[in-house]
C-alpha cells in the first residue's frame, strides 16, 4: 500500500514556539481509543485548543484566525514521550504536512515518516528566524523542498539544508511503503531464520 | 575488535542492512495491548496478510482496563471495544493473549519479566515507549508506533537505523532511603528529558550492579524519558537468577547452554561509547519533579529553579510549565500539599515496589485528606501481595490495594486525578493532563510516595528512617 508522495511543499506556517511538546499534549490518552487512524485531527492539541467545556481557546494557534498553514513550526524536542503513533495521525489528519523543530524525539519521527508526515529538523538559530519572519508576518511563505534538502522562506530569507536518511528520503518521494518491502522479504527473512537456528 | 553488549545483540539480529539505509532488524519478542494495535491488525487485513511469526507475538490487555470489579463487563464503551478488538484479534491470528482476568494478565511490560519472556540477548519491541523496561535483562528493548507493529507481525523484522551508543556509570553506595527511582530520576534532571535522544544506553557502575532485578528494571523503564531508544544493563548472576525457574525460562540441558551464551554478552573491556557519563551515588536525594516533564527534578531538600538559573530560550517553556503547577520559581517541595498518591504501573508496580511501600506505611496511618490508589502490575503481583500480608498490612495503614493494570498514570481507564489537584506519582510522567485533564503530577519513588501518603504533604522518607 504505498504512502503518500512528497515531493516539495510552499506554505505559510502555524508557529508553536513550545518546548518539549509531548506526544500527550498532541493528542491526549483519553481520546486513544478509536481502532482506526482516522479522525484524530479532532484531537489534536486537545487541552490547548479546547477548554473543559469544549469552547475553542481563543489564545491557542490553531483557533486565533491570524496563521493558517502546512507546516507546523515548534520549539526542541518535539514529540518526547509516548510511542503512540496517533500524534503522527493527528497532525497530519488535521491538515499539516510537515513539522519543523530543531529537534525531535525519535520514536515521533519515525512514525511521522512512517505516515508520510515529513519532520525537517534544522539549527537552532534558523528555526528562531522562522518564528520570527512568520510571527511578524503570517503570510510568510515558507518552502520545503525535499529532493534538494533545503527549506527556505520565500521569495529570498534564509535559508538551510537539512538532513535525512537516504532510504527514507527515497520513500517518500517515491510513496514507497516499509511493510510492503519487508513483506517482500519473507522468503529471505526465513533463509535468514534457518541460518541462525 | 571489542564490542558493547548493545553491538553484540544488534548485530546478530541484521538480517540485511540497506547501503546508506537502515538495518532490516529481527525481533525475537513482540508484545502487543489493545490501545496501539487494532490499527496494525487492520493494515494487515487491509493487505491481505496473515500474521508472520504469531508464536512470537503475545498479548495482554492493561493500558485502559479498570482496576476494580474487573469480573464486570467494562463500563466504558471504547475501552471495552478496544479490548475485545484485542480478543477478536488474538483469536483470529492464533496470539496468545493473556486478557483481563487471565492469572497472567497485567502491565505488558511486569509480565514479560515476571513469566520469564524476556531474556538476556534478545531484541524485544512493544508498541508502548516503556518497552526499554526489558532492557534490565541485558537485551535490546525499545518502543515502536503502529506501523512499525504491523511491520513485526507481518515479518517478525523492523527497518531500524542503528542509534549512537552511550554508558551511564554509576558508583558508590545510596544513602539509605534512596531507590532506583531515584537515581533515574536524577539522571534525566542532570541531562534533561531529550538528554540521550539517538542514543541506546548502557547503564553500569557499582551502583547498578548492587541493584535487585526489579530496581533495574525501573532504571531501564525510564530511559525513554531522556529520549533514549533504550536502556539495558549487562546480565549476570542477579539477572540469571530471576529468570531461572519462570513459566518460559529455558530448563533442563537448555537452561546451562542459555547461561553460558548470556554470560558472553556484557560490553567487552575497552568497549567504546559515543558517549559516556559518570554520577556518583552517594550525593543522590530522594527526588520528586517539579514541573511538566521527568527533567524538571529536584531533590526533595531542594527547591525550583529560579529563573536566573533557567536559560533565556527556555523561559517560557519553564514558566509555562509551574503556571499549569500552580508553583513559582525558586519554591521549596517539602511540606506541599498532596491530594492524591498513586503507587503503581510499569515503572513502580512490582511486588518488591509494593513491599517497600508497605513495610513504610506499617504501623503508620494514612493521611485522612490524601486519595491512594495502589496498583499491583499484574494479577501474579496482586496474588503475591495477598500471600505475603502486603494487602493486609496495607488495608490495617488505611490503604487499599486495587486490581492490575496501567490506571492513573496514563488515566486511560476512570482513575482519573480530578483538574487541579495535586499527585504525588510513582510512575513515569509528569506531563500535563498526563494523569486527567489539569491534574498535576510529582514523580517519585514509591518510598517517597508512601511517606507523603502518612503525612499529606511531600514529605522526605528519610525524616521516618
Amino acid at each position: 500500500m504505498p504512502i503518500e508522495k512528497f515531493i516539495t511543499l510552499t506554505s505559510t506556517c502555524v508557529p508553536l514556539p513550545i518546548e518539549n511538546v509531548d506526544t500527550d499534549q498532541i493528542v491526549p490518552a483519553r481520546f486513544l481509543k478509536a481502532t482506526t487512524r482516522e479522525g484524530f485531527g479532532e484531537n489534536l492539541f486537545r487541552d490547548w485548543r479546547y477548554d473543559k467545556s469544549g469552547k475553542p481557546r481563543q489564545d491557542f494557534v490553531l483557533n486565533n484566525g491570524r496563521h493558517t498553514g502546512q507546516i507546523l513550526l515548534t520549539g526542541k524536542n518535539f514529540g518526547s514521550g509516548s510511542s503512540r503513533e496517533h500524534a503522527a495521525w493527528a497532525i497530519k489528519d488535521f491538515g499539516f504536512k510537515v513539522v519543523v523543530s530543531s529537534f525531535f524525539a525519535d520514536i515521533f519521527r519515525n512514525n511521522s515518516l512512517n505516515n508520510g508526515l515529513l519532520t525537517v529538523q534544522v539549527s537552532e538559530e534558523f528555526l528562531a528566524r522562522l518564528f520570527e519572519s512568520v510571527e511578524a508576518d503570517p503570510s510568510t511563505r515558507v518552502k520545503v523542498d525535499l529532493e534538494n534538502q533545503e527549506i527556505s522562506v520565500l521569495p529570498d530569507g534564509p535559508r538551510e539544508k537539512f538532513d535525512i536518511n537516504s532510504y527514507k528520503k527515497n520513500c517518500l518521494l517515491n510513496g514507497y511503503d516499509d511493510i510492503d518491502y519487508l513483506m517482500s522479504m519473507r522468503d529471505e527473512i526465513m533463509e535468514w531464520e534457518k541460518k541462525m537456528e | 575488535m571489542t564490542k558493547t553488549i548493545f553491538d553484540k545483540i544488534w548485530d546478530r539480529h541484521v538480517v540485511k542492512s540497506i547501503p546508506d539505509g537502515p538495518d532490516v532488524l529481527y525481533i525475537d519478542r513482540h508484545f502487543i495491548h489493545e490501545v496501539t494495535s487494532p490499527q496494525a491488525f487492520g493494515g494487515l487485513r487491509q493487505r491481505n496478510a496473515e500474521v508472520f511469526h504469531p508464536e512470537k507475538t503475545i498479548a495482554t490487555a492493561d493500558h485502559n482496563v479498570p482496576t476494580i470489579d474487573q469480573h464486570l463487563t467494562i463500563h466504558e464503551e471504547l475501552s471495552r471495544v478496544q479490548v475485545e478488538k484485542l480478543k477478536t484479534n488474538c483469536l483470529e491470528n492464533d496470539i496468545e493473549l493473556y486478557g483481563l482476568n487471565h492469572p497472567y494478565n497485567g502491565i505488558v511490560h511486569v509480565i514479560g519479566p515476571e513469566l520469564g519472556i524476556t531474556q538476556p540477548g534478545m531484541t524485544i519491541v512493544c508498541g508502548d515507549s516503556h518497552t526499554s523496561t526489558h532492557g534490565a535483562f541485558g537485551s535490546i528493548a525499545f518502543g515502536i508506533g503502529t506501523s512499525e507493529v504491523e511491520m513485526v507481525l507481518a515479518s517478525q523484522c523492523l527497518m531500524q537505523p542503528k542509534p549512537k551508543s552511550m554508558r551511564i556509570n554509576v558508583e558508590g553506595v545510596l544513602q539509605e532511603g534512596v531507590t532506583s527511582k531515584d537515581i533515574i530520576l536524577y539522571i534525566i534532571s542532570q541531562i534533561s528529558t531529550g538528554g540521550a535522544t539517538g542514543y541506546f544506553v548502557e547503564y553500569a557502575g557499582s551502583a547498578i550492579r548492587n541493584l535487585s532485578m526489579e530496581a533495574r528494571m525501573t532504571i531501564c523503564n525510564m530511559s525513554i524519558e531522556m529520549g533514549a531508544r533504550g536502556g539495558l544493563i549487562a546480565p549476570d548472576e542477579t539477572t540469571f537468577e530471576y529468570i531461572r525457574g519462570r513459566e518460559y525460562a529455558p530448563a533442563g540441558s537448555e537452561w546451562q547452554k542459555k547461561v553460558e551464551f548470556w554470560r558472553a554478552l556484557p560490553s567487552d573491556p575497552g568497549a567504546e561509547f559515543d558517549k559516556e557519563l559518570h554520577f556518583d551515588a552517594a550525593g543522590i536525594e530522594p527526588m520528586i519533579t517539579y514541573g511538566t516533564n521527568p527533567g524538571m527534578g529536584t531533590g526533595i531538600s531542594g527547591m525550583i529553579p529560579s529563573l536566573e538559573e533557567i536559560d533565556n530560550a527556555s523561559r517560557n517553556s519553564f514558566l509555562k510549565s509551574l503556571e499549569y503547577m500552580d508553583f513559582y520559581p525558586g519554591e521549596k517541595m517539602i511540606g506541599k500539599k498532596v491530594d492524591y498518591v498513586f503507587m503503581g504501573s510499569c515503572t513502580n508496580g512490582r511486588i518488591e515496589d509494593l513491599r517497600s511501600f508497605s513495610s513504610f506505611v506499617k504501623g503508620k496511618k494514612k493521611a485522612e485528606d490524601v486519595i491512594e490508589w495502589i496498583v499491583p502490575g499484574s494479577k501474579q503481583v496482586e496474588k503475591q501481595a495477598e500471600e505475603e500480608g502486603i494487602k493486609q498490612a496495607l488495608e490495617a495503614a488505611g490503604f487499599e490495594m486495587r486490581q492490575p493494570g496501567c490506571s492513573a498514570c496514563l488515566a486511560m481507564n476512570e482513575d482519573k486525578i480530578p483538574e487541579g489537584k495535586y499527585a504525588v506519582s510513582t510512575s513515569n510522567r509528569n506531563f500535563e493532563g498526563r494523569q486527567g485533564p489539569g491534574a498535576r503530577t510529582m514523580l517519585a519513588s514509591p518510598l517517597t510516595a508512601a511517606a507523603t501518603a502518612i503525612t499529606g504533604r511531600v514529605t522526605d522518607p528519610r525524616t521516618f528512617l
